[in-house]
């Protein structure tokens, strides 16, 4: 096969214009492994929150870049990020998804054995390495290596694959206020993963899921059939002044809000590829107040910080490349790469500590009526992505178009509040793609010249 | 009270399999209790449905709003259709308790869902709680435990 894009960081720039995408970005294999190589390794990707893993010990399995990684919590405290794989001979060292190691990991192999922080502890029968030049081996210097860079941001595990490269807060700058809320929303400001993550397999390209986070224009389409027919059972029932609007209708109703609700909610992006929808309101407004909540956060704060805490209703935060927070209802969707057409996505909820347990049954509502494989608000997100999977092998049209509201000289390296419905925050992200992308293909291909 | 049988237990959770393998939705509705719960768990041997993520705890209300968007014109995942075939082991009776009213069933189930060319098995364990609703035995809690609740699955349309 000739490869097309791989050492030709000029045919990938090509894939993104101003407004419009190639379908190349979502359907072709050498791109995929492309955007694994440089633009997952040079960016900071989230890999889980430290109370995945709260004693030492403790470890937490997953991918970055089409990766095997683990965290493991050692004995200082601190949370390391290590490559989930043997020195020696390759076996990945855990294959659960969490768990307790003790107080090293041992290869089930060959019994080659690390520290929780990865360096190597100990190999049966050593002698046999002597006067081999083993010491100066890759595998008899690494141990289980660290990622390139961590960072612990409140609890929240970002890592950059790549030992240099942008720093944590130049790549994400502004765009932490969404964590913040959602943190500070919390009496002690601490949060807590509640339970096992809703998996949904998507036979689609990850970036749909990304783009869809700010799609404004598609929940009174695609969801007409759930939440419209929610809408219409409930008006449809006998009620008078006492009776209360279920929980259930609260979470699903809005998705049927006219696209001038969505137009008056607002988008801002800010550079790097990040953005969230409800700068002034959004679908998680008008929930009912929790008993007692407010006071709590009232102690904690002072009047006027919680009241600033608790008005801030941001819809999606994209923290790009492949994670969205819902900071009013404390949920984290990571949108994991395995394929050009394949996506799992996760679905996890936080508590918030010190906070009343109901806030947490809302939001357990929300993951499960919104985002689980048996979702009917999920099911028809999936039937729109993996329909369009297959549409964009139409050889007639080349291109995926993100125009609404672009105007011509859109400078994407400024933050910026916008209407609701438009697309810059899609641009937004293809920007950021192609220079992380195309940066680190270059900078690669200059290696390898000076090599 | 009218007390039910074993076999009017026996008889309603294949009845019930049967409605839902025939599409026959708004009799399904029927079978319930007022205050009832079909509960699919998502981690294994859950406990709290309320606190913590399930794939499925549905009331009157979110059951009746799946029914309807079966039906709908601009129901996009069911265009077309989705058809399912439940296999049940006999039903075991794990509670029987006239004094109290407590009737509870132990089922397996193997579950096969189609649509377009996609086909999928899933296995569970089905526990039924039931009580007599005037005379008539209702479905008061159904609880559906995946064998692989913890995998990743594609989409799940209709009821196990």
């Amino acid at each position: 096969m000739t490869m097309k894009y791989k050492d030709n960081p000029q045919a990938v720039a090509d894939l993104v214009r101003p407004a419009e995408v190639h379908r190349d970005l979502y359907i072709d294999d050498e791109v995929f492994d492309l955007e694994m190589k440089h633009l997952f390794a040079s960016t900071w990707v989230y890999v889980g929150h430290e109370s995945q893993v709260p004693n030492a010990g403790d470890y937490f399995a997953t991918e970055v870049a089409a990766q095997p990684i683990l965290l493991a919590r050692h004995t200082d405290g601190e949370v390391y990020v290590l490559h989930n794989r043997c020195p020696h001979k390759g076996t990945k060292i855990v294959i659960d998804r969490a768990g307790n190691t003790g107080k090293f990991f041992r290869c089930p192999y060959h019994a080659w054995s690390f520290r929780t922080n990865g360096k190597l502890l100990a190999i049966p029968l050593k002698k046999g390495y002597k006067d081999t030049g083993f010491e100066q081996s890759e595998a008899g210097q690494s141990g289980l290596p660290p990622v390139g860079a961590v960072k612990n941001y409140r609890g929240f595990i970002f890592v950059r694959m790549k030992q240099e490269g942008i720093s944590f807060e130049d790549f994400f700058g502004g765009s932490l206020s969404s964590l913040d809320n959602m943190i500070d929303r919390s009496p002690v400001g601490k949060l807590e993963v509640a339970g096992p993550p809703l998996r949904y397999m998507h036979n689609c390209n990850w970036k749909m899921l990304v783009d869809n986070q700010t799609d404004t224009c598609h929940p009174m389409v695609a969801h007409e059939s759930s939440a419209g027919t929610a809408v219409e059972i409930w008006e449809s029932l006998e009620k008078d002044e006492n009776t209360k609007t279920p929980m259930a209708m609260e979470v699903i109703a809005p998705f049927m809000s006219p696209y001038e609700f969505f137009e008056d909610m607002g988008i801002r992006t800010w550079p790097n590829g990040h953005g969230h929808t409800g700068v002034h309101h959004s679908i998680h407004s008008d929930y009912s107040a929790i008993p007692g909540y407010l006071e709590m956060m009232e102690e904690a704060y002072g009047e006027e910080r919680a009241k600033a805490i608790l008005g801030e209703n941001r819809h999606n935060t994209v923290y790009f490349p492949n994670i969205m927070i819902k900071g009013p209802i404390q949920q984290l969707r990571v949108f994991i790469p395995l394929a050009a057409n394949k996506t799992l996505v996760e679905s996890y909820i936080f508590r918030l500590v010190g906070a009343p347990e109901m806030l947490l049954e809302r939001t357990a509502m929300y993951n499960r009526l919104i985002n689980a494989p048996t979702s009917i608000v999920g099911h028809d997100d999936l039937e729109m992505y993996e329909r369009a999977q297959e549409g964009l092998h139409c050889q007639e049209l080349e291109w995926v178009n993100v125009q609404r509201l672009y105007e011509e000289g859109e400078d994407l390296d400024l933050e910026a509040v916008e209407n609701g419905t438009t697309e810059r925050q899609m641009r937004n992200q293809f920007h950021a793609w192609k220079k992380f992308t195309v940066e680190s293909m270059e900078a690669e291909a200059r290696d390898l010249a000076d090599a | 009270m009218t007390l039910p049988t074993r076999d009017d237990l026996i008889d309603l959770v294949y009845h019930e399999a049967r409605v839902i393998d025939e599409g026959r939705f708004d009799e399904w509705l029927e079978l319930w209790a007022a205050d009832s719960y079909y509960w699919m768990p998502l981690d294994y041997q859950q406990e709290d449905p309320k606190n913590m993520t399930s794939l499925m705890y549905e009331d009157a209300f979110l059951r009746k709003l799946r029914v309807e968007r079966l039906k709908g014109l601009r129901t996009f995942s069911q265009k077309p259709k989705s058809r399912c075939s439940h296999v049940l082991n006999r039903p075991s009776i794990e509670v029987f308790d006239e004094k109290t009213g407590q009737f509870v069933t132990r089922t397996a189930v193997h579950y096969v869902e189609t649509r377009l060319d996609d086909q999928f098995l899933l296995a569970a364990t089905v526990h039924h709680h039931f009580e007599m609703v005037e005379d008539e035995l209702k479905i008061k809690l159904k609880r559906v435990d995946l064998l692989n609740c913890d995998a990743a699955f594609g989409n799940i349309q209709l009821f196990i």
